[in-house]
């Protein structure tokens, strides 16, 4: 090897320190946000949550504790029962009422664009204006049963947000109100992907209308339906603030949601442990939805 | 992510099975379709309306009418008590404060996660580095976490800072929660232009930022808007961080407006009440309104799809 | 050895060595070198996939290679930046930044160069000039038809002042019509240019046209370098054989046996020029161009004579293409202008050897 080549022929592949570094300092928030609020945030409480931390955090570890004495709380089951049953009924009906909305206005209706208009404004809305104001149509002097009882009808009552067996009817109809309009959106936008071909076809072969969306376009519809579930079962399992402005949890207890539990824990009534341990099933109960679904979407075609 | 905007640009096409019926059971079938959409967006709007007619009556009217009537003396006293005098506590400056509070956190918590945000996208598109899509991947899996198993460490951490109870804490709990769905929006919409874009400025000698603020980001505008309203409807509309993060007097506007409504003392007007639940509502309801297809197409980058 | 790349590098205005280049376990460009004269227009070109653009890709920067160097004007540039390399390059989308002028389109890189203001005025105005450019300078892209933008796209390249121009399939979105006349355009401003031109594309028509030499690429390996009617000629193996030409050559398999290739048909070897050999035994691929074949009472002059029957006549105005069978494997006969003949027809044909091509049915390899 000659001098005259060192010359000419001096660059290695530098020995740079960091290979684009500008990409590397952009991407910081996004490095420190993933590892330290994401995965940092999320192991500090699920640590803590088997530690005996009440005001103040501790770090004296005292195994399950925490968990077995949320399992025996009155107030935690009833949330958990409560988000069960409300978060099935709401999945159910924001689906089906989202799906026939969605192909009603499929149908080739005029002000179809009006429609659309009316039916996702309540998405835009806070939660806590969702609430107060179904709290305040629901009002049993002014709202619904007031009218009817004013019309003449003594003994009408309609009043779920004071009676324990109904107050979730009461949510769902609030919760349903604000969050259908987007799982119809969702579905019309996947419905006007399909191709029109398919209905030529069925039409060909003689098949009813109602037979081709069961078989024929809710299968073909099956990406955006996992869309909508994914957005509406997280959503779920976050409610708080509609509990929140609604009804307080009440009557009773009969209203609680995880959410809220975790937060009064918390904030309310200083018992950390308490809320760390909720708030780690509810990490759980996401996981559970989550992982399978990560798994049937992504696991089956993974080519990178 | 599910392509929205097809909703708006799909030519007209005919209608299902139903083309090629014979007229008479065709229109029968028209009033029921129509019939029935009507009742569903009686459905929506009539909570609407209640919110409007109540705000506008006076408070002996609300107990004696009915609450779907329209007014018979429209007022606007409840609209000025409750944005200058209504109380929360001590405080009875009305809803103003609430209003300006969540302008003062609104504005720089948009305008940070966006940068933030439209940073990150460029960089996970046009500068891949070793582990940049397992950051991504973290980062997006973490908007799922429930926000409950993150918000008490970040309260020490804010206070480690000295930015707990600050407008600035808030913001930069918008920023951090607000990156996951920015990033994939930005980066989606990044990752869409040509690549040879990026080459063609590479080759005419544009940096890291020179290609971001002179190539990408003046044609980018219509993802920034996007980006933009679904920034600042859903920071208007938060109500959990805002509880927790602030002092009772920077409270935004959502948590000001349920201390408002749901104290317990004194005698409730709900004219007042409705009047401020529709104030609060109405920053995000223009939006929604004046934004059309922008704001479904900011929603639908929620909607992650495989 | 080392020394060599010194005196070797005059002339030269593009020296690849070595290069290599894997994405994890998969090499797209192996152990590749290759010269570029100055003035040179050199075309890549190969099936998709085939290395071309990322070979491309290396020169200008935009991929770094895992191994080997690059050289350009004699500057060992293997990791310069794009902007450093002396190049300018013209995509197949155009890649004109949308929210910019032609004008300013035109100046982006000058611009960022720090070239000063009289001086980026006098070089746009010359491009412009040379690409007539000069009525849509204050147009955006969006108004400019396809053609037009992608003269805006030669034209950055131009104003760059560099020596090396670098195409990475510029006429691949345009239609037929507008893809000759910018070939032609191309060719002229090469002529009154004299940079170097490194022009990637798929389509022969295009490398044949354009290219002082062209080189063959497949599974990141140069094929063949060599000038267009040499490679037209005188495919170095079977792959190239097949990929030059339309309709493309046709192959009829047998063994050379003595001085006398045996398949289908019989052939005596004398006359051919030989590149490996003469061989006396071995199976051989021989290879005819349909343009080659003879038919009727040419075919009687011929060396080799036979007879077949017509499958399928596809008349094309000019010519006319005979579709047939040698040994059950399909062969294409293309005459000039239009005939009579019909399906069904028996025929007989002849071809001559100084225009065949023999190969080594093993290695595949010229022989």
């Amino acid at each position: 090897m000659s001098v005259t080549d060192h010359a000419r022929a001096p660059a290695r592949r530098p020995r740079r320190l960091i290979s684009n570094p500008m990409a590397k300092i952009a991407a910081l928030p996004m490095i420190m946000t993933a590892l330290v609020i994401f995965i940092g945030c999320s192991l500090w409480t699920v640590v803590h949550s088997f530690t005996k931390s009440k005001l103040l955090p501790s770090t004296q570890f005292v195994g399950f504790d925490q968990y077995e004495r949320l399992w025996g709380t009155r107030r935690w089951l009833a949330s958990v029962e409560n988000i069960a049953i409300y978060g099935v009924v709401a999945l159910v009906f924001s689906l089906v009422l989202g799906f026939v909305i969605a192909a009603l206005m499929d149908q080739k209706v005029r002000a179809e664009g009006a429609f659309r208009t009316i039916i996702l404004f309540p998405y835009s809305l806070s939660f806590i204006v969702t609430g107060l104001v179904w709290q305040w149509i629901l009002n049993p002097d002014f709202g619904v049963q007031g009218i009817v009882r004013g019309w003449g009808w003594e003994s009408f009552t309609f009043d779920p947000l004071h009676n324990p067996d109904t107050v979730l009817a009461a949510m769902l109809m609030a919760g349903l109100w604000q969050g259908t309009g987007l799982v119809a959106v969702i579905l019309l936008a996947a419905l006007r992907g399909v191709d029109e071909d398919i209905w030529k076809a069925s039409r060909v072969d003689g098949v009813p209308a109602w037979k081709t969306y069961i078989f024929v376009v809710i299968p073909i519809l099956r990406p955006a339906f996992m869309t909508a579930t994914v957005l509406i079962a997280t959503g779920i399992v976050k409610l708080y603030d509609l509990v929140v402005a609604l009804t307080n949890g009440g009557p009773g207890i009969a209203s609680e949601m995880p959410a809220k539990y975790v937060y009064d824990a918390m904030f309310n009534k200083q018992n950390l442990g308490q809320g760390f341990a909720a708030s780690t099933m509810m990490l759980v109960s996401v996981l559970l939805i989550l992982i399978p679904w990560a798994i049937f979407e992504f696991g089956g075609k993974k080519r990178g | 992510m599910v392509d929205l905007s097809q909703t708006y640009t799909a030519p007209r096409r005919l209608a299902g099975a139903e083309g090629a019926k014979p007229k008479r059971r065709l229109s029968g079938n028209r009033i029921m379709i129509y019939g029935i959409l009507c009742l569903i967006s009686l459905y929506y709007i009539l909570p609407l309306w209640v919110m409007v007619m109540t705000s506008l009556k006076g408070m002996p009217e609300v107990r004696v009418g009915n609450i779907f009537a329209p007014p018979v003396e429209v007022t606007f006293q409840p609209w000025i008590k409750a944005w200058a005098e209504a109380c929360t506590g001590l405080n009875c400056d009305g809803l103003s404060r609430g209003f300006w509070n969540s302008v003062k956190i609104t504005v720089p918590s948009v305008i940070l996660s966006i940068i933030v945000a439209s940073v990150n996208g460029y960089a996970l598109v046009n500068w891949k580095f070793k582990g940049s899509e397992i950051f991504f991947g973290i980062l997006l899996f973490g908007a799922f976490i429930p926000y409950q198993v993150m918000i008490y460490p970040i309260v020490i951490i804010l206070r480690e800072l000295g930015l707990m109870g600050d407008v600035w804490g808030l913001v930069l709990v918008h920023t951090i929660f607000g990156m996951p769905i920015l990033t994939l929006l930005f980066r989606n919409y990044f990752a869409s232009l040509p690549e040879e874009l990026f080459k063609a400025a590479r080759v005419d000698g544009a940096g890291f930022w020179g290609i971001f603020f002179r190539v990408l980001v003046p044609m980018s505008l219509p993802i920034f808007t996007v980006a933009m309203i679904l920034q600042v409807t859903g920071i208007w509309n938060d109500f959990l961080f805002g509880v927790i993060y602030t002092k009772p007097e920077a409270y935004p506007m959502t948590v000001q407006l349920n201390n408002i409504v749901n104290s317990v003392q004194g005698v409730k007007e709900y004219n007042v009440n409705m009047a401020a639940t529709l104030i609060t509502g109405l920053v995000p309801l223009s939006i929604y309104l004046l934004s059309g297809k922008l704001f479904v197409r900011g929603i639908a980058a929620g909607a992650v799809k495989g | 050895m080392l020394d060599q790349t010194q005196t070797a590098l005059d002339g030269i205005s593009v020296s690849i060595r070595d290069l290599q280049l894997s994405f994890g376990a998969v090499n797209v460009l192996q152990d590749l070198n290759l010269d570029i004269a100055k003035g040179e227009f050199l075309v890549l070109l190969g099936a998709s996939g085939c290395g071309k653009s990322t070979l491309l890709n290396c020169i200008a920067g935009l991929l770094e290679p895992t191994g080997g160097q690059i050289f350009i004007e004699g500057q060992n540039v293997t990791w310069a930046e794009p902007s450093e390399r002396g190049i300018g390059m013209v995509f197949q989308s155009y890649a004109l930044y949308p929210q910019m002028t032609v004008k300013g389109n035109l100046s982006f890189g000058l611009k960022n160069a720090r070239v000063p203001k009289d001086e980026i005025e006098r070089r746009v105005t010359r491009a412009a000039e040379l690409l007539h450019l000069q009525p849509l300078l204050d147009r955006k892209p969006a108004a400019l038809s396809g053609g037009q933008r992608q003269r805006v796209a030669i034209g950055r390249a131009l104003v760059r002042d560099v020596d090396v121009f670098l195409f990475d399939e510029p006429l691949s979105n345009l239609d037929a019509k507008l893809r000759a006349e910018l070939r032609v355009e191309l060719k002229r401003l090469h002529q009154s240019l004299a940079n170097t031109m490194i022009y990637v594309t798929h389509d022969q028509i295009e490398a044949m046209t354009l290219a002082d030499r062209i080189a063959i690429m497949r599974g990141g390996v140069i094929q063949q370098l060599a000038q267009p009617l040499e490679i037209y000629n005188r495919p170095a193996n079977l792959y190239v054989a097949g990929f030059i030409g339309a309709p493309p050559m046709n192959f009829i398999r047998g063994r050379i046996e003595g001085s006398e290739f045996v398949g289908p048909v019989r052939m005596p070897l004398t006359g051919y020029g030989w590149s490996e050999g003469p061989w006396t035994s071995g199976d051989t691929v021989f290879g005819i161009r349909p343009e080659h074949v003879k038919i009727g009472d040419d075919a009687r002059h011929c060396a080799c004579q036979t007879e077949v029957t017509i499958e399928v006549v596809e008349p094309m105005g000019a010519d006319t293409l005979l579709w047939t069978r040698i040994g059950g494997d399909e062969f294409r006969i293309r005459l000039d202008g239009q005939t009579t003949i019909h399906e069904g027809q028996t025929l007989p044909i002849g071809f001559d050897i100084d225009c065949a091509s023999l190969f080594d049915a093993q290695s595949e390899q010229r022989i």
